[in-house]
């Protein structure tokens, strides 16, 4: 993670010039800040997926996002993890305008800010472990010399330094998750971004993966993750529920 | 994304189907292939059809003296005469001429040394011949030592002779610096050269051969069998209408004259239809080939969707997809092109060994139509590229990789 030293020393000094629309970017701005997000797929018959959402996670949270289905939970993610566009409100995330931001400026900042994992893991079945991380590295302008080194790191913090030149059909799926979660780590992304991250796992490979959720959270990785099983979310330190695109904190 | 990773993305996406890969090239493979047949075989062709045209007709004229038979007896019309060849000599596109005639010398013996060797077993004698000055360069023949009789030797008639390569050897004469000599009967005639290479007429490699002065004056030569005329490329026509009115111009029609016909052109032509013929057959293959890979590439990219889900989630923008899918359509059809040059060349190579012929086939068609693979699978690449791209990251993550 990169740490802006005069935006600490001098906080009433913008770290980077005043973006067009007043906000000023700096550190120590929330990772992520809804302001009134609304999400409206157009009909017929039209759905409101989110209405007027207002969300600030800050850095080192361990959000989770409960829901039944249908309620809004993944329209959020994709709008936080900008694979979607709210269609009124603000989204910001480190305080930069992410909500309106052009195309290329949206997958710049998911490649090197924003870390997935899936409910369905999302491995490249003809690439090793070690390239399926590798990938992440590419889009997300790693130099090439240090790719490897970082995917390898990034395996050996999930523990899974043993199954480095394996092919992801031949790994458990709790294995393939922590695969999953190492690719989503190895840009160190300021946000974590989890889908339904144990809903194709059993209860041994949901335990591995929530350890690891544990374990990156006292790391101070900033987590979110959607989730419908109340164990999951339980070991969320701030828990948020989603219904009919409306967002309320769970005390 | 730079272009290093495109590529290494692109053949990893290409080189993980080969099979898929390989039935997606035969179509530009075919294609590639049947243009360099085409073209290769029709260069082949035309060098060979070229060389022919050298060889036996293309720049030379022979004219003879037309014969008539009656009653089973067949007679010349008219007699060439011996200075035919400063008659033609003006006439456009003539470069050299050269009279020929073969000598029935009878009963006379050619040797080298009159030396009567009972042992020895009888062998046939060289035939003599009466060439004028002109001969060796109408004939295309070359000096192999010494030197051929020009106009003086011919007005004197001096007793010298030329041999043929073939005669020469057959007379044990290898040099002729030492003023050899050859006995016709019993005169002895000066060895003052010896000449090879004479194909317009071959017999010349067997004969002795008497300046005509010399043969008129010694052996009562008649007249000239055959005038022999090396023309420009393409005189042929001017050159057959105005030797016979040089030679007599009471009588032209006296002489026969065979002159390069225009038939070759009409060769060249049905050449040039068939080349047009099979370079439309390799078009038509080469679109075949592009669709084929076109179709692929849609069938790959909605194979892939989720693949183009994951990797737009992991921050690659809609260039780089599209950039990936050009790039891997690119490879398959360079990878068509290089293998259907390859495969067009030894085809126009087998062709040629079968036939004997030599194989002529420029090399920028080979390197070219491999290139034309590429532009083939680039072209076939940019609609399933912008379809790609275009696939919206959400959708696409709902399926699995």
């Amino acid at each position: 993670m990169t740490v802006d030293l005069f935006a600490a020393a001098a906080p009433l000094e913008p770290a980077e010039p005043a973006q067009p629309d007043g906000t000023q970017p700096d550190d120590a701005a929330p990772v992520v800040e809804l302001r009134a997000v609304t999400r409206r797929f157009p009909g017929p018959p039209v759905v409101e997926a989110l209405r007027a959402v207002d969300l600030r996670v800050e850095r080192g949270d361990y959000l989770s996002i409960v829901g039944p289905s249908g309620s809004g939970k993944s329209t959020l993610l994709n709008v936080l993890g900008l694979l979607d566009r709210p269609t009124s409100g603000e989204y910001l995330l480190d305080g930069r305008v992410a909500g309106t931001a052009s195309e290329g400026e949206r997958a710049r900042l998911r490649a090197q800010r924003i870390g997935f994992v899936f409910q369905s893991f999302h491995l490249l079945p003809q690439r090793t472990v070690l390239d399926n991380v590798v990938l992440a590295t590419m889009y997300g302008g790693v130099p090439r010399a240090r790719r490897r080194a970082r995917a390898l790191a990034a395996l050996e913090r999930v523990g899974l330094s043993h199954r480095v030149g394996f092919w992801p059909t031949t790994l458990s799926g709790g294995e393939r998750q922590r695969v999953a979660v190492a690719r989503a780590l190895v840009t160190e992304p300021h946000l974590l971004l989890a889908d339904e991250p144990t809903g194709n796992l059993d209860t041994a490979s949901s335990a591995q993966v929530m350890a690891l959720f544990d374990e990156l959270h006292a790391d101070g990785v900033t987590l979110a993750v959607i989730t419908h099983d109340l164990a999951v979310s339980a070991r969320a330190a701030r828990r948020v529920r989603i219904e009919d695109g409306h967002l309320e904190e769970i005390a | 994304m730079n272009v290093r990773d495109l590529w290494a993305e692109a053949l990893h996406g290409v080189g993980t189907r080969p099979t898929r890969l390989f039935l997606t090239i035969l179509g530009t493979v075919l294609g590639i292939g049947s243009v360099v047949v085409t073209v290769g075989l029709a260069q082949t062709a035309a060098g060979q059809i070229d060389k022919q045209f050298d060889a036996v007709t293309a720049t030379q004229v022979t004219v003879e003296p037309a014969t008539s038979s009656t009653g089973g007896t067949e007679r010349t019309l008219a007699a060439l005469p011996w200075d035919a060849e400063q008659r033609v000599s003006q006439i456009a596109g003539v470069v050299s001429a050269g009279a020929v005639a073969t000598l029935d010398v009878g009963t006379l013996a050619v040797t080298a040394v009159p030396v009567n060797d009972p042992s020895q077993a009888a062998k046939a004698p060289p035939a003599v011949m009466a060439a004028s000055p002109g001969l060796l360069d109408a004939v295309r023949a070359h000096v192999v030592t010494g030197r051929y009789f020009d106009a003086g030797h011919d007005a004197r008639a001096d007793r010298v002779v030329v041999l043929g390569a073939g005669a020469a050897e057959k007379l044990g004469v290898h040099r002729v610096d030492r003023q050899p000599a050859v006995f016709v009967g019993d005169v002895a005639y000066t060895v003052i050269g010896i000449i090879d290479g004479a194909k317009r007429v071959p017999a010349l490699d067997d004969a002795v051969i008497l300046p005509a002065g010399t043969a008129r004056h010694d052996l009562d030569a008649g007249p000239p069998d055959q005038l022999q005329i090396h023309i420009a490329t393409g005189a042929g026509q001017v050159v057959a209408r105005q030797a016979p009115l040089a030679l007599d111009p009471n009588n032209p029609d006296a002489y026969t004259v065979k002159a390069p016909s225009a038939g070759s052109a009409v060769r060249g032509n049905v050449q040039a239809d068939i080349s047009a013929l099979f370079l439309a057959l390799g078009g038509i293959a080469l679109i075949v080939g592009g669709l084929g890979i076109a179709n692929v590439t849609l069938l790959s990219v909605m194979e892939r969707v989720g693949e183009i889900g994951l990797r737009r989630a992991l921050g690659a923008s809609r260039r780089a997809i599209a950039g990936q899918f050009v790039v891997e359509s690119v490879t398959t059809g360079l990878l068509g092109g290089l293998m259907g040059a390859a495969v067009g060349v030894m085809t126009v190579v087998g062709v040629a060994i079968a036939r004997d012929w030599t194989p002529i086939l420029d090399l920028r068609v080979a390197l070219g139509s491999a290139a034309l693979g590429a532009v083939v699978g680039l072209v076939a690449g940019a609609y399933p590229a912008i379809k790609a791209a275009s696939i919206e990251p959400v959708a696409a993550l709902r399926g699995g990789v």
